[in-house]
């Protein structure tokens, strides 16, 4: 319940907060919300001796939207994202997958950021990010780099990021008008998705069927060569590697991969 | 105007809604200055020899006091069996040479401040060589692999005769099915805590949260070797208990041997983690169900048979099938009725008791080999319980299994559950789902029950004490041996007496909890404060009433009978003379007024009911969905509704709880997977309607507040009306049974291998 | 460390290990006990407070993070000769608590709730608390006291946006709360 002991060091700007993680190496952590990290450090499952941070940075929350991109800070919360009339107009499918992270308090406290960086498959906004076609733009000792979502997630709990570099800012292209659809399959309101499916503008994202949030490019595939969604959803699963645990086996989690397709699908306005 | 049956706020709500409840963990007493903090090494192997413990490490670091191991122990003994267990299945207050579940306390060690204790606990290496462990019930009723070699078998106890394997010649249908009551986790918002300080006199002063503070002692004393008067318990605000926190468990005996042993106060409190792991767990039944009867609907024949999960260490609930055999006809009227129960250890928690203990279980089993046999000769379940249910008795009924319900009337409940929830309305909708084939489906479960509340002990029939007291300031105090953890006692107590002295509500003061204050009390569970307690306040302010009346006759100068108790003023009157009266208060300024007494009743008595769910399944991904439920809970006159309708409503979310969504989970190895809120789905708001409470209140004559106990009876309805509900939804497509949880998976496999039977 | 923390509106300066969870600091150095700690997970919400006016769990939030910032607690929120706040007084009113051990952290969210949404709906209460456990109450009158404090607790007989006696929903339109969807636009 009571995480190891550690340093504690507040960053004034991303830049120090490179600076910071540099020189601390695999011992220091970055510290935005803490709704990722402290939990795991409480239970011990993570001791960094340093933190660093950036959650007190305003200039690393925003919401804009520069030359058709939405442009969001790396520390805004999830709260802010969801009622964000901007990001409700432009990125509705991002807004309303910030809205059900966790509960209101966790809302409140977690960043995208740091819930992007935290990468658990079966979280909501990885998954998301994928089916947007988003980026992280990260910064580094040696400068700034974009990440798309597809090459950004690697394992469990396994980004792109090297130890010295952090999230800045998420991009995604705006889609005021393009319907979208989601499903989140939990067994109780607040828990994680036992799976998730995320769609929009022909993209299918999905939550815990596998290491990384994974795409449906079957499905995708099916779409745009004019199948309904009944059909394009039975290959939902196809490039999924789902995981066994105590809520689904991995025959359970495809058969909910390709019912939840179908119902993100048809809100998405592909015929049924 | 009387003030029973009515709606009085809670007298204890400032201070918790306020400044908070006073935990034992936010004790703050001088007695306490100075405590070390305890904490414990736990096992994390299911089953294994400990061939060594290294505790160098832990004692050099920074802010420890001391370690300690059951080497240390040396003045303490084994704890003692409850009577009637197979003898050689000892349990100590930590092990020693063997660990028996995961969770199981090993070591301690202590620190000035409780940041340090996780540091510590750390530095502390125990080698296991692991033994097999046996997680399943069935296979430990095998005994091959011995939990307690000396035990010689792992059968803690059986319950019941030899079958009659002619039970059911003259049935024309017979089912059978073998169905889970899975483990759960009482998992109160409060865990377990203790403080304890021992005084210059030798003396233990020992603050736990507890249900019954004499009891504790006792249990407590008991463990350290101690006569009971050495012992005082002292009772804080209790966050919620549900059957888990009677008597003591070992950490709170260990803490209390720390102090001692250290010559300063110490204190515990337990993290979610070890609340999950290290207080008793409930329910755990593997049921064999048989029913069998007429095609007409008429049951003739039910057997229930038991195995019950005892844990790794008998407890109370190795004892609890005894009180499932107790209530195994219910409310039915069935011809030939048989039940038997066998309790054996596993290497997982050890169960307790846990709202309801045995009788939900009862409940559960019969309400759905109704279903069962209803679906077997397609009957409408509602219709075959109207065929099968006792008539209303006039008379105390005896139900075959040693249980004498003392009022009841079961079809009236059953009817006014089906009426207010449009049980026609229910089945058309549901017709017309079907008949469209819509993805979601609606079901429509029933449960009817009986259960026992408030019955004896060890000492004899059941009975409670009260003290009370007026003061010259015109005040009372009331003291009790019930022990509130949320029930609102000091609420409901203060209205019994101020109903009858005239004192009002917010004046009156409810005490208990504490030994030295009050030596003797069953504390509070089973559902029997309110009819023993309540009923033992009623009487002691009566009979002070009677000890007044004397000294007013003296100062008033009248005779006794003509003296007339106005409560509206809560003074004596002589009849005809306006001028001549005195208070009670004034009557206690010379000469204390106060009155002990025993309320003893002639037995224990039998709520019961009639709970109606609607559920919705979604039949692609097996989700289902409680939309409804509808509760008829008759315990008997209602004191005070707001109370009685919160102990409802709380029980329902439990009992629907276990139906829907809760089971703790071990691996084949013994782990446990569920260890953490996490993982273990209590319910949140969102996964549980408002309930739809109807009223019906059949007074028994035990009593003379005609009450019985509302603790429980949510609970005992909520489960089997809940899980029938959800069955019910997919009984359309050849669905029979779905065991608890109907975890979406769990019934999303049912529609799934009726599919495929096609 | 040194914080400066505005606590129920008075300023204090303490010294920390950055370990400290904003739960402890509350409890053990300001001796505000009203929040609990009940779970190891950020799952049960005994512990809320609000940090600068919005409800957070201050089991995951380090002292060190709510330097230079506000916390209200509890003991904050009734008025200097004690009278409870309207929240609370709608709890105690509908019988929203029974052990209480879950009750501070519960009138917190419900603070930080009905600012955010002053007007909400049955099922925008229980979904404003998902982050909050009660295993007394069954959440039934919890929920009444939340729509008693927002001024919208029908009248007796009436129902408070449940699920009418009798009927489900309209025919295939059912969306169960753990089935988390959205259309598109609509």
């Amino acid at each position: 319940m009571i995480p190891s002991r550690f340093e504690y060091v507040a960053a004034g700007s991303a830049a120090e907060a490179v600076d910071l993680l540099r020189r601390h190496g695999d011992d220091a952590k970055l510290l935005a919300g803490g709704h990722s990290l402290l939990p795991m450090m409480k239970v011990r499952l993570a001791a960094p001796s340093v933190l660093v941070d950036i959650g007190a940075i305003p200039a690393l929350s925003y919401v804009r939207v520069e030359d058709g991109q939405l442009a969001i800070g790396a520390a805004t919360t999830h709260q802010a994202v969801s009622t964000s009339p901007v990001v409700r107009a432009q990125a509705p499918l991002l807004a309303w997958s910030a809205g059900l992270v966790g509960d209101p308090q966790v809302r409140h406290r977690g960043t995208i950021g740091g819930s992007l960086a935290h990468a658990d498959p079966a979280a909501d906004l990885p998954m998301t990010l994928s089916a947007v076609d988003g980026r992280v733009v990260v910064l580094g000792p040696s400068g700034q780099r974009e990440i798309g979502a597809d090459e950004f997630f690697l394992g469990y709990f396994e980004t792109a990021l090297a130890p010295d570099e952090i999230i800045v800012e998420v991009r995604m292209p705006v889609r005021p008008d393009q319907p979208w659809g989601y499903q989140k399959f939990t067994r109780r309101a607040n828990d994680w998705a036992i799976v998730g499916v995320a769609t929009v503008g022909g993209r299918v994202a999905l939550a815990n069927m596998g290491p990384a949030p994974v795409r449906a490019r079957s499905t995708e595939q099916a779409v745009a060569g004019g199948a309904t969604a009944t059909e394009a959803a039975r290959l939902a699963a196809e490039e999924s590697d789902p995981a066994e645990d105590m809520h689904a086996d991995a025959p359970y989690r495809r058969h909910l991969a390709r019912v939840l397709t179908k119902r993100a699908l048809i809100a998405a306005g592909v015929p049924a | 105007m009387s003030i029973l049956g009515t709606r009085v706020l809670r007298t204890e709500d400032p201070k918790f809604l306020t400044t908070g409840g006073e935990y034992t963990e936010d004790l703050v007493d001088d007695r306490l200055a100075g405590a070390a903090h305890v904490f414990f090494v736990r096992s994390p192997v299911a089953h294994a020899r400990i061939t060594g413990i290294d505790l160098d490490a832990a004692r050099a670091a920074p802010g420890v006091v001391t370690v300690f191991t059951a080497a240390d122990l040396t003045d303490v003994d084994p704890i003692s069996p409850l009577p009637g267990y197979t003898a050689g299945m000892t349990a100590t207050l930590l092990a020693s040479d063997t660990v028996r579940y995961v969770g199981e306390p090993v070591a301690m060690v202590v620190v000035e401040d409780p940041y340090q204790g996780e540091d510590v606990l750390e530095l502390v290496g125990v080698d296991y060589d692991p033994l097999p462990a046996v997680v399943d019930p069935r296979e430990a009723a095998r005994d091959e692999t011995l939990i307690f070699p000396a035990a010689g078998t792992n059968t803690v106890i059986s319950y019941g005769e030899e079958l009659d394997e002619h039970l059911f010649d003259d049935c024309e249908v017979v089912v059978t099915r073998t169905i889970r009551n899975q483990r759960v986790a009482p998992a109160p918002m409060e865990g377990r805590a203790a403080a304890a300080v021992w005084g210059e006199d030798g003396r233990l002063t020992a603050w736990i949260p507890n249900q019954g503070a004499q009891g504790s002692r006792a249990t407590l004393a008991k463990m350290l070797g101690l006569e009971r008067d050495r012992v005082r318990v002292i009772t804080p605000d209790v966050g919620g208990a549900f059957g888990a926190k009677f008597g003591a468990d070992p950490e709170h005996a260990l803490v209390a041997w720390v102090a001692r042993a250290i010559g300063r106060p110490a204190r515990w409190s337990e993290t979610r983690y070890e609340n999950l792991l290290g207080m008793t767990h409930g329910r755990a039944q593997v049921q064999t169900v048989t029913i069998g009867g007429r095609r007409d609907g008429r049951v003739l024949a039910y057997r229930l048979e038991v195995l019950q999960d005892a844990g790794a260490y008998p407890r109370m609930g190795a004892f609890l099938p005894s009180l499932t055999r107790l209530m195994t006809p219910g409310t039915y009227d069935v011809a030939k009725v048989e039940s038997v129960a066998r309790s054996v250890v596993t290497n997982t928690t050890p169960i307790g008791a846990y709202r309801g203990a045995g009788r939900p279980e009862a409940t559960a089993a019969v309400e759905r080999a109704m279903d069962l046999f209803a679906a077997e000769i397609g009957m409408d379940p509602a219709e075959v319980r109207r065929r099968n249910l006792l008539a209303p008795f006039a008379e105390p009924h005896r139900n075959g299994f040693g249980a004498l319900y003392d009022t009841g009337d079961f079809p009236s409940a059953l009817e006014k559950a089906l009426e207010a929830a449009g049980y026609d309305e229910l089945r058309k909708e549901q017709a017309e789902r079907r008949a469209r084939g819509d993805v979601v489906q609606l079901g429509i479960g029933i449960a009817s029950y009986v259960e026992i509340t408030g019955g004896g002990g060890e000492s004899g029939p059941p009975n409670e004490n009260a003290t009370i007291e007026v003061h010259p300031d015109g005040s009372a105090t009331i003291l009790t041996g019930a022990s509130p953890h949320g029930q609102g006692h000091q609420t409901a107590f203060a209205m019994l007496a101020s109903e009858e002295l005239g004192i009002p509500v917010e004046k009156i003061t409810l005490k208990w909890g504490d030994t030295d204050l009050v030596p003797r009390g069953g504390g509070t569970g089973g559902s029997r404060s309110l009819q023993q307690g309540g009923a033992a306040v009623r009487q002691a302010s009566q009979e002070l009433l009677d000890v007044a009346r004397e000294r007013a006759a003296d100062a008033l100068e009248a005779d006794a009978a003509d003296l007339r108790f106005d409560v509206s003023r809560s003074a004596f009157t002589v009849a005809g003379v306006a001028q001549a009266a005195v208070s009670l208060a004034s009557l206690a300024s010379t000469e204390r007024l106060f009155v002990h007494t025993v309320f003893t009743a002639p037995g224990a008595t039998f709520p019961f009911g009639a709970h109606v769910a609607g559920a919705a399944v979604d039949t692609e991904t097996g989700q289902a969905v409680l939309r409804r439920l509808v509760a008829v809970d008759d315990a008997g006159t209602v004191l005070n509704p707001l109370l009685a309708e919160g102990q409802r409503h709380g029980g329902i979310a439990q009992g629907a709880a276990q139906a829907l969504l809760e089971e703790v989970v071990y691996d084949a190895d013994g782990n446990p997977l569920t260890a953490s809120f996490a993982d273990y789905p209590i319910l949140s708001p969102t996964e549980v309607p408002s309930f739809e409470l109807v009223d019906m209140a059949t007074p028994t004559t035990y009593n003379p507040l005609g009450v019985k106990g509302i603790g429980e009876a949510g609970s005992i309805g909520a489960t089997p009306a809940v899980q029938n509900a959800v069955i019910d939804a997919v009984a359309h497509l050849g669905v029979r049974h779905i065991d608890m949880p109907t975890s979406p998976r769990t019934v999303w496999r049912a529609i799934s291998e009726e599919g495929n039977r096609g | 460390m040194r914080v400066e923390i505005t606590v129920n509106g008075s300023g204090r300066s303490d010294d920390v290990e950055p370990r400290l969870l904003l739960v402890h600091y509350l409890r053990e150095v300001c001796g505000l006990r009203a929040a609990n700690v009940g779970c190891d997970t950020t799952s049960c919400g005994a512990c809320t407070v609000l940090l600068d006016g919005v409800s957070v769990k201050s089991c995951t939030v380090l002292a060190v993070q709510a330097n230079g910032r506000s916390v209200t607690t509890a003991e904050g929120l009734s008025g200097v000769d004690g009278q409870l706040h309207p929240v609370q007084q709608a709890f105690r009113q509908e019988h929203g608590l029974q052990c209480g051990f879950c009750t501070p952290g519960m009138v917190m969210a419900t603070v930080g709730l009905l600012a955010e949404n002053p007007d909400p709906t049955e099922q925008e209460v229980r979904e404003g608390l998902e982050g909050n456990l009660c295993r007394c109450t069954g959440y039934h009158n919890i929920v009444r006291a939340v729509l008693s404090a927002a001024g919208r607790l029908p009248a007796a007989g009436e129902s408070s946006g449940s699920s009418a006696p009798g009927a489900l929903a309209a025919p295939g339109a059912l969306s169960a709360p753990g089935e988390l969807s959205a259309a598109g636009e609509r």
